[in-house]
């Protein structure tokens, strides 16, 4: 296979809205990065996108083995898209056990490109085939395309002097050139990007560059495809756009709420999946003044940035559940001294070690009831990865206002999934405004709230005539000593609960998208927006009265929610929990909500919302959620 | 004041501040006769020598008898959660160096609950003074066992006798590689303000073990060989620079045999086999050697073990900050357009 191709058969062009594309392989085939390459074309190419990578557990599971499968989803579009797709379009299968786990999720119909050279004896062995699933008519739903992508690889690579484990790696280049010529899109970026990661590499660059043209060449002269598809770019707000995944977002956000405060950030962490990438993030920064801290455990990491806050810097720690879990005795040590401080939490499938790499809402009541005591925090939830850069600013925002530590709920499918992003002029986000404690007369009272907000003064070492003690125990709102008053304890755990209910004030309304009052109000939080979003719209599209809202405030909840709710004849709460905001709008509104949980470690489809709205509405019987083949493998 | 960038804290004109400076209005609760009283007065009666002004200076606690300790020291202070003073003094210190740092700590809130922290304050040497008050008892909560208390002690939590072996903290922070390790004892007033002297001054990591009696749940715990009568022939006083001797006179003293310290009784004054202690080395050999001696083997050493220097975690950090900005303070909007970017008409 040379890059010159005599041959060029012109091929008929489908115009597509919307296509999903899943690659899949061994944990070692590259699939993330062939993902990542694809999707950063597709950006600049102007879709819209979503994205979702499926990591496997293990770091290093046996080669060819099902649980060593790595996933990545594309879905981009010529509109709007909230969601990285259902059902996949196509999928690139680059051996039987990523065909195995993935296949139940392709359309029917879907075009199926796997690697045929793959598919011998000993990897049908390790992916549980008897037979050949490309030999036994199995596979007579989908267009499927065998192509020899190791051995047409290979012989690209010929005569560079690389050994053949070497020149394997290149592979998923090769399929991405073929997936990049299906979809009409070029290999500038790729080849850029490639130019630049191997610039000490040239075999390997060289390696690739030709395994990627290899690839495009092939889809142009082989007769295996007998059509191109195209996707219009979408119609998007101008601006400057980039692509973004979640946990950077998270990391640019507090970034930029640092710089929009003027105060230096400081960040400690324990390594823990799916928010490690926050700490690797912040950790390059130290040009722009931030600290970051690798503590030796979750508590030493709360810890410090407790000592921080109180050192009057924007503190800040972050972790997944397990490691909220560890944090929660000192989360309620900064309850009680009212510190400001925020704790991120990209939550994961629980309980306990639960499934590191997938994605779960089920910490939404350990942040609100997770410590001893009546131990109020302020909550936050970012609804897409972009978001997550405008929550990030908010928990500060609020924090350094009202005193008091916020939690900040991401999850594995924010942090991890991208989209593009306008970016931001820095003049247009919010200025955040805080203050250290002013002089006083006489003795100073760390108490002394603010008439408005309740919050007490931040009195920072080095400042004179400010020293005082603080602590975990009980202390007078008049003097600051210990108090074990029976009033006192009342009346400051009372001040603790009204000083972030009243932080309601500094909170958005909830935004209500579709009809203002109607059948149906389908109620969500956090990474689920885009799969209600759609669902609703969907449902409107075809005459059903839905609407739909995204509460990004979780502690207070916005002043006008109970207004909204009542505003419908029903309310779904689609979670991937087992009904936790349900539990919470239930107990506060006593609002019949109707729940919809799926505890999968997946996200929700649109489908699935739509089929559960059909049945909330009584347009069809009871809706049940079916997790097809994958589930049973363990593996999806 | 402090400014929020790090900045230092400019110490003008600094009146000469006296222990009374240091007392706060709190009413002490210790107990009668408590060794807590003593580690207070002699903290306060140190302070001033300092010459750092007080609003720059912070003590933080934990829990248990101790760490109390905050409220009686007219400063800034925190009394935080059990075993984790360590962690809110690093983050404080780290990001704001310019502030002196005091961890006042016990041996169940250091040794037990806190003890992971202990391990890694003292391994990355980060500038801060650390007085653990070693009472071998859990206190505030009325009597129980503590990781250094004796085997075989019958307590409230072991009525049958402990079945397992204590702890010696000098042994675990110079095993961490702190780099200032001291002992000293709560009713010896002036080592034991000496001591908090000399660890206050090191930069880096200080480490201090004050035997500290609890006269209500543990009374006598280090009688045997700290009672006053007793102590110049049971307790050895380390010296840098000095031979290891002991006695009322200096008459006996510490020498090697092999790799084992053996006692020397009424060395001649001249006897060159007498170790020469010397606290400023690398290696932890010697200290070890001195930690392993105790009572009734041994005279029970007090004073400084271990005192180098060695770069500071919270320096090292600063630095780190400072060089990226010297090179060129980083730009928000630039950095959110860093990367692959396009436009949208
Ligand atoms: S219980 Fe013991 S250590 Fe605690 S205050 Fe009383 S005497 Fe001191």
């Amino acid at each position: 296979m040379t890059t010159e191709s005599p041959v060029r058969t012109p091929r008929p062009v489908e115009e597509l809205d919307r296509v999903t594309i899943r690659f899949a392989g061994d944990s070692g085939d590259g699939m993330q990065l062939t993902g990542t390459q694809f999707t950063k074309t597709t950006a600049v190419f102007g879709n819209d996108l979503a994205t979702l990578p499926d990591y496997p557990a293990e770091i290093r599971a046996p080669t060819g083995s099902l649980p060593g499968v790595s996933g990545f989803q594309i879905s981009f579009a010529s509109t709007d898209i909230r969601t990285p797709g259902d059902q996949p379009d196509v999928l690139v299968a680059m051996n039987p056990a990523a065909l195995r786990t993935n296949i139940n999720d392709l359309r029917q119909g879907g075009l199926l490109i796997v690697d045929e050279d793959e598919f011998n004896a000993a990897n049908l062995k390790k992916a549980g085939y008897p037979l050949n699933p490309l030999e036994d008519g199995g596979l007579a739903r989908y267009q499927v395309v065998r192509v020899q992508i190791t051995r047409q690889n290979e012989l690209a690579l010929e005569g560079l002097p690389l050994n053949t484990a070497q020149k394997f790696k290149s592979r998923n280049f090769y399929a991405l050139g073929l997936v990049l010529w299906l979809y009409g899109r070029s290999m500038d970026t790729t080849i850029k990007w490639a130019n630049d990661r191997f610039k000490r590499m040239p075999d390997q660059l060289e390696a690739n560059v030709r395994a990627l043209k290899a690839g495009y060449n092939f889809g142009e002269t082989s007769e295996l495809f007998h059509s191109r598809y195209e996707v219009a770019p979408a119609e998007v707000a101008p601006g400057t756009y980039r692509h973004i995944s979640g946990n950077e977002a998270t990391a640019l956000g507090f970034l930029a709420a640092s710089e929009l405060a003027g105060l230096p950030l400081f960040y400690a962490s324990y390594p823990i999946t799916p928010a490690s990438d926050v700490l690797h993030e912040l950790s390059k920064l130290r040009n722009f003044g931030v600290k970051t801290f690798q503590a030796e455990d979750e508590i030493a990491a709360i810890g410090a940035a407790i000592g921080a806050a109180y050192g009057g810097q924007m503190s800040l720690t972050g972790t997944s559940g397990p490691g909220l879990a560890l944090k929660s005795e000192a989360l309620n040590l900064a309850v009680m001294t009212e510190l400001p401080l925020v704790v991120i939490d990209v939550q994961r499938a629980g309980p306990s070690t639960g499934m590191p790499t997938k994605t779960e809402q089920s910490d939404l009541l350990q942040a609100m009831f997770g410590r001893n005591g009546d131990s109020p925090v302020i909550i936050v939830a970012p609804a897409t990865p972009s978001e997550c850069f405008t929550m990030a600013i908010e928990a500060f925002r609020l924090a350094l206002k009202y005193m008091v530590p916020v939690i900040y709920l991401s999850d594995g499918y924010l942090g991890n999934g991208s989209e593009p992003w306008r970016i931001p002029d820095i003049g247009e986000l919010p200025r955040i405004s805080w203050s250290y404690a002013g002089p006083v007369e006489g003795e100073f009272n760390p108490y002394q709230r603010d008439p408005v907000t309740l919050a007490r003064p931040w009195a920072v070492p080095g400042q004179k005539g400010l020293t005082h003690r603080i602590g975990g125990i009980e202390k007078s709102g008049q003097t600051g000593d210990i108090s074990y008053d029976p009033r006192n304890h009342h009346t400051m755990t009372l001040a603790r609960m009204e000083r972030v209910a009243r932080s309601v004030a500094d909170i958005p309304a909830l935004e209500v998208q579709g009809p203002s009052e109607g059948d149906l109000l389908v109620l969500g939080w956090g990474g689920t927006y885009g799969a209600i979003a759609s669902a609703a719209e969907k449902a409107r599209k075809a005459g059903k009265s839905v609407a739909s809202a995204h509460l990004r405030y979780l502690n207070p909840f916005p002043g006008n929610l109970e207004q909204v709710l009542r505003s419908y004849k029903r309310v779904l709460i689609p979670e991937l929990n087992t009904g936790q905001l349900s539990l919470l709008i239930r107990g506060k509104f006593v609002i019949d909500a109707v729940p919809f949980n799926k505890i999968s470690g997946q996200p929700f489809k649109i489908a699935e919302v739509e089929g559960k709205i059909d049945e909330v509405l009584g347009l069809t019987g009871p809706y049940e959620l079916s997790f097809g083949g994958a589930a049973v493998l363990g593996g999806g | 004041m402090a400014t929020a960038t790090n900045g230092n804290i400019i110490t003008e004109d600094l009146p000469v501040l006296t222990r009374k400076d240091f007392v706060t209005d709190q009413e002490v609760r210790w107990c009668p006769g408590c060794g807590d009283y003593s580690i207070l007065a002699q903290m306060q009666k140190m302070l001033p020598e300092l010459r750092v002004p007080k609003e720059n200076l912070v003590f933080i606690s934990g829990i248990g008898c101790s760490s109390r300790f905050p409220y009686y020291v007219e400063t800034y202070g925190f009394h935080s959660i059990h075993g984790r003073a360590l962690t809110l003094a690093t983050g404080l210190k780290a990001s704001r160096p310019e502030l002196k740092v005091f961890v006042i700590t016990g041996d169940g809130d250091g040794l037990s609950i806190g003890g992971n922290h202990l391990l890694h304050a003292m391994r990355r040497n980060i500038d801060l003074t650390v007085v653990l008050f070693n009472n071998r008892i859990y206190g505030l909560t009325k009597g129980q066992f503590s990781p250094t208390s004796e085997m075989g002690k019958i307590t409230k939590s072991s009525p049958y006798g402990t079945t397992e072996i204590p702890l010696n903290p000098i042994r675990i922070a110079l095993a961490a590689g702190a780099t200032f390790v001291a002992r000293s004892l709560d009713r010896d007033t002036k080592h034991l303000e000496e001591t908090l002297y000399k660890a206050a001054q090191h930069k880096g990591v200080s480490f201090v073990e004050v035997y500290q009696n609890c006269n209500i749940f543990n009374d006598g715990a280090f009688a045997a060989f700290a009672e006053k009568d007793v102590r110049a022939d049971r307790m050895i006083y380390l010296e840098d620079g000095k031979p290891l001797r002991f006695g009322k006179d200096g008459q006996h003293g510490i020498r090697l045999n092999g790799f084992q310290p053996e006692v020397v009784e009424n060395a001649a004054a001249d006897d060159a086999s007498i170790l020469v202690h010397n606290v400023n080395q690398e290696n932890t050999i010697l200290a070890n050697i001195l930690v392993s001696m105790d009572y009734p083997d041994f005279p029970v050493p007090i004073g400084v073990f271990r005192d180098v220097d060695h770069p500071t975690f919270d320096d090292l950090l600063q630095k780190q900050v400072d060089d990226a900005m010297a090179k060129g303070k980083g730009d928000l909007g630039e950095l959110l357009r860093s990367g692959e970017t396009w436009e949208v008409g």
